[in-house]
């Protein structure tokens, strides 16, 4: 049977690995290419690295460290961060990355998703989609670049567009939720998981193992994201890189199924 | 010496890295020159059908790849879209495959909310027959897919193992000296590494 992915989600930074609040505050918290060592060993089901930087400062990805991460990882990996053509996606591909995710240039760009469909697959291309609640009325707003500015666009109009473009998948990041380790935003996820029918994984918010029971719990087979959870331990936030053993990662699901 | 076949797709590093850590030596060939002294072939793919065709059909290797797999009997594994292109065609693209196993590669048409596509993630293998390529996996027998096409054997026999989504289909195969696997044995941790030194180790 296939099973829900839990996916460590590690932000970069300056070559650094970071983890925001909010999608602020960046607290350095190690080395990118040691993470994915650690991780290798902990047998993780994924991993997704984000340069939050890359966009924002109009810089194109670091190829040479996507080829380091890539050929350390033991695990399937996606890439995001600073991708503006078909070009960089298809030589990111060619670097042994097996997923790239899109977020600013397919909203400004929104062709790069048939594009890159048509030249790396369907399976390879994936759109993230940063989302805020909004204060006043109902409903979530779509932001870019790293969460600085607002793009105008309906939710649910852009995550049926994404689909019928080719993408393989959508990484769904709540912005009120990031790094507060209280649980995922249900609402939003629930709002977006109706309506698509190619894999969805969810981000931001996920502080415990009750949280993820809780998601597999409704929405059965779904992408597991998490920052903080992976690399923090303990109520004092202390840095160490920490995921679910095989066996832990097998009672989950099982105690998963009593709820 | 294992061979892995640059054609300009695929994770060549990944399979690279794990045969280093396992101490077994292993190359990349782009040209014939390179593929004259292969024991083992390796056929990465990540991409469409058709764009693997293409670039394997220019890529000057084609006609010395047959030589090798169908007259010299060299063993060859085919990985995810390197697999497909070992079929007859594709419903992915108008390209004929090299029609080294005898099948058809198919869309995955679900039509369930519960069964997404890509299949991605982690899947459990059903064996179907014994192969010295799967011998000590784990008990879980779990690997990693990434796809949307598979691949469908128009002999039985040649099905070693099968994965569930939606319905029972082949994910690992193997006709005479030549193999092919559609989950990603250099992402699939502990069994991905077994099956890339069974390969390895076969005679």
């Amino acid at each position: 049977m296939l099973s829900p992915r839990i996916i460590p989600v590690i932000l970069v930074q300056n070559k650094g690995l970071v983890k925001t609040i909010n999608f602020e505050n960046p607290k350095y918290v190690g080395d990118p290419l040691n993470a994915v060592r650690i991780f290798n060993e902990k047998e993780v089901d994924e991993l997704i690295i984000l340069d939050i930087d890359a966009t924002i400062n109009n810089k194109c990805p670091d190829f040479l460290s996507i080829k380091n991460w890539a050929s350390e990882c033991r695990m399937p990996l996606c890439y995001g961060g600073g991708i503006s053509s078909v070009e960089e996606i298809q030589r990111i591909i060619s670097l042994g990355v097996e997923k790239v995710s899109i977020n600013s240039s397919a909203l400004l760009n929104p062709d790069i998703i048939n594009e890159a469909a048509d030249l790396v697959g369907s399976q390879s291309v994936v759109v993230s989609i940063d989302c805020k609640r909004r204060k006043f009325n109902k409903g979530y707003d779509i932001f870019i670049q790293n969460g600085k500015k607002k793009y105008k666009i309906d939710l649910i109009s852009w995550i049926l567009e994404v689909e019928k473009r080719g993408a393989g998948e959508i990484v769904l990041n709540s912005i009120d939720n990031d790094g507060l380790m209280k649980g995922y935003d249900l609402d939003l996820i629930r709002l977006v998981k109706e309506k698509v029918s190619i894999p969805l994984t969810a981000l931001g918010g996920c502080g415990s193992k009750k949280d993820i029971m809780r998601l597999i719990d409704e929405f059965s087979i779904i992408g597991v994201g998490a920052g903080s959870m992976f690399v923090f331990k303990g109520k004092f936030k202390a840095v160490l890189i920490n995921y679910p053993s095989k066996i832990e990662k097998l009672n989950l699901f099982n105690e998963t199924k009593k709820i | 010496m294992i061979t892995i076949i640059d054609y300009g797709l695929g994770n060549l590093g990944a399979f690279s890295n794990v045969y280093k850590k396992l101490n077994i030596d292993v190359r990349f060939a782009s040209n014939v020159g390179d593929l004259k002294k292969a024991s083992k072939l390796i056929l990465p793919g990540v991409g469409t059908f058709d764009q693997a065709m293409n670039k394997l059909n220019s890529s000057g290797l084609r006609n010395y790849l047959d030589e090798l797999v169908i007259k010299k009997k060299i063993p060859i594994i085919g990985i995810c879209v390197g697999m497909q292109i070992m079929a007859l065609k594709s419903d992915e693209g108008v390209l004929p495959g090299l029609g080294w196993i005898n099948g058809k590669v198919n869309r995955l048409s679900l039509n369930n909310k519960n069964s997404p596509l890509p299949h991605m993630g982690w899947n459990d293998i059903k064996i179907q027959k014994r192969s010295p390529l799967i011998d000590n996996l784990d008990n879980s027998k779990r690997f990693y897919f990434l796809h949307s096409y598979y691949f469908q054997c128009q002999n039985l026999d040649d099905v070693i193992a099968n994965v569930n989504y939606g319905f029972d289909f082949p994910c690992i195969i193997n006709h005479k000296n030549i193999f092919g696997i559609q989950c990603h044995p250099e992402k699939s941790h502990y069994n991905g590494v077994n099956l890339l030194k069974n390969f390895a180790e076969l005679n």
